[in-house]
């Protein structure tokens, strides 16, 4: 479904993304794990297209859309989570569920997402009246899913969904790319938290300053001792 | 308390006009953080061509209300087309260089209109002629035309259209998403160089109308009336909170009451030293005291939570 190739991003003359390989099958859940600076947001943002690549190419369902707008590829069914949830803060709860349907033009297709994303999160129905910016982070972050859930996407990428949140909060997010990943939704995660990452993906990519070190299925990569020393803190 | 109430009529009226065009500066500065110092002039741009429309249609015989259609029509078209072509030549190409590139490119495109329109309509002062015959209506003791009465309507009904506009259409939400976050509303589905045009289209429009209202008004244009016309509404803006639409039109109809009323005390006040012709003396008054007490304006967000 995406098939990255030798993909390069650079800020100014420094090279964030230095020629990466990558895929990831319809229906997988794939997790992108590395340190602090590792490249692995810039990725996200080459490839959801808010960045144009400098080298590399990518694929999106057998298309070549590299450097096309982000507004195009949200039409195609792919869709992003940006890191620090980026919701609307000076709109309302509601209002930004709107913006994540703003590519649907079905009415009642909408209303039926609208209710989707209000059982998926009750709190959210709660506050639909409210500014975004005036909900918790762990509230934030929910609406930033349920947002880009309103697309319909085929394909996610989920930038940090674990950042700056409590547990139990983690933990409910978690619960839902587990429930989204079961509606048939192709994701990739990328995350910090490697070891909630890992247990949650298929499969997983490690990054390291700009480069994919490592590539396997989830769970031999968290029996690699070399994983495990670095991400997992053993 | 005749004159507070005559002054109070006449500074809604000319506060509605300035109220139009602060729509527009404080549309693009929300969207883009620039000041747009050519938007004055884009309305005196509509203010001629509407003179010129106005001059040609009452020779050739067509009746007054025509007219003024289709004069405000001419001048929507121009100021659109202008509008646009100004943001995709001059400010697009600006759209991530340091600030202060595509203010002084502004000035510059403001300075470019003054002398075109110098060009075209030559320096002199060009009267509008008189389509509508005035008659008075008395209110509490002021007296209105009813082409006051006229603007001042048309005026509130634009403006409080624009605000629905923004609130309730699928446009009007994309534009404050694209205000707030642009990458972000790009991730949504929206193409933020349309919703940024949109905006140029929007504010050239309603300052093509606020130029024909100008030229009713006063009866006059003149190629450099978008100077001290934008430099008030600009003053409106931020008196309202600049980026904040509401706040535009409460700028607006406040800054033309302030000055109305200020220029009909000035005389007893100072003893006859000043006459209402340094009535341009309060708007700036007003600029200086908002920028050093409360440089938000009165309904400005705080900038912090421009995430």
């Amino acid at each position: 479904m995406l098939k990255v190739r030798q993909l390069e991003v650079a800020y100014g003359g420094i090279k964030a993304v230095k020629g990466i390989d990558l895929d990831v099958a319809a229906g997988e859940l794939v997790a992108l794990i590395g340190a602090n600076g590792a490249g692995k947001t810039s990725t996200l943002k080459a490839l959801s297209g808010l960045l144009k690549p400098v080298a590399g190419s990518i694929a999106y369902d057998d298309a070549d859309v590299t450097g096309k707008p982000a507004y195009e590829l949200v039409r195609r069914g792919l869709a992003m989570v940006p890191e620090g949830r980026g919701v609307f803060p000076r709109l309302t709860v509601a209002e930004n569920l709107a913006m994540g349907a703003y590519t649907q033009t079905d009415a009642t297709a909408i209303r039926r997402d609208f209710d989707r994303a209000y059982t998926l999160f009750p709190r959210l129905a709660e506050r639909r009246a409210q500014m975004a910016g005036t909900l918790s982070g762990g509230e934030q972050q929910m609406l930033a899913m349920a947002r880009a859930l309103m697309c319909r996407p085929r394909l996610l990428l989920l930038d940090e969904p674990s950042m700056g949140l409590a547990p139990i909060m983690v933990h409910k997010i978690f619960e839902t790319v587990r429930a989204v990943a079961a509606e048939g939704v192709t994701m990739l995660l990328v995350e910090q938290n490697a070891k909630l990452a890992l247990e949650t993906c298929d499969r997983g990519y490690v990054m390291e300053s700009g480069t994919i070190v490592l590539s396997d299925n989830a769970k031999t990569l968290m029996t690699n001792p070399q994983v495990r020393h670095a991400y997992l803190g053993e | 308390m005749e004159i507070f109430a005559q002054q109070l009529v006449n500074g809604l009226v000319l506060g509605s006009i300035y109220a139009l065009v602060a729509l527009g500066y404080t549309m693009v500065y929300g969207i883009l953080g620039l000041i747009n110092f050519a938007h004055g002039d884009i309305t005196m741009i509509g203010a001629l061509v509407s003179l010129t429309a106005v001059q040609l249609l009452a020779a050739a015989g067509v009746p007054a209300p025509v007219v003024l259609v289709l004069a405000g029509g001419a001048a929507m078209v121009v100021c659109v087309a202008l509008g646009v072509s100004i943001e995709r030549v001059a400010y697009r190409p600006l759209r991530h260089a340091p600030r202060l590139a595509p203010l002084i490119t502004a000035i510059g495109i403001s300075i470019l209109l003054q002398y075109s329109a110098a060009l075209i309509w030559g320096k002199q002062y060009i009267a509008m002629p008189e389509i509508v015959e005035p008659t008075r209506i008395v209110i509490a003791g002021a007296q209105l035309t009813s082409l006051q009465a006229t603007i001042f309507l048309l005026a509130c009904a634009i403006m409080a259209g624009l605000l629905w506009f923004l609130k309730a259409s699928r446009m009007g939400r994309a534009m404050r998403a694209t205000e707030q976050n642009p990458a972000v509303a790009g991730l949504m589905g929206v193409n933020t160089n349309k919703v940024i045009a949109f905006t140029f289209v929007l504010g050239s429009a309603i300052g093509a109308i606020a130029g024909l209202m100008v030229v009713l008004y006063y009866g006059l244009g003149h190629y450099f009336m978008g100077f001290m016309l934008g430099l008030k509404a600009f003053t409106a803006a931020v008196l309202g909170g600049i980026g904040n639409v509401a706040g535009a039109v409460l700028g607006g109809l406040l800054l033309g009451v302030i000055e109305s009323l200020a220029s009909g005390y000035i005389g007893d006040l100072t003893g006859g030293v000043l006459g209402s012709n340094y009535r341009d003396i309060f708007a700036f008054l007003v600029l200086v005291l908002v920028l050093v007490l409360k440089p938000s304006g009165l309904m400005g967000q705080h900038s912090g939570d421009r995430a």
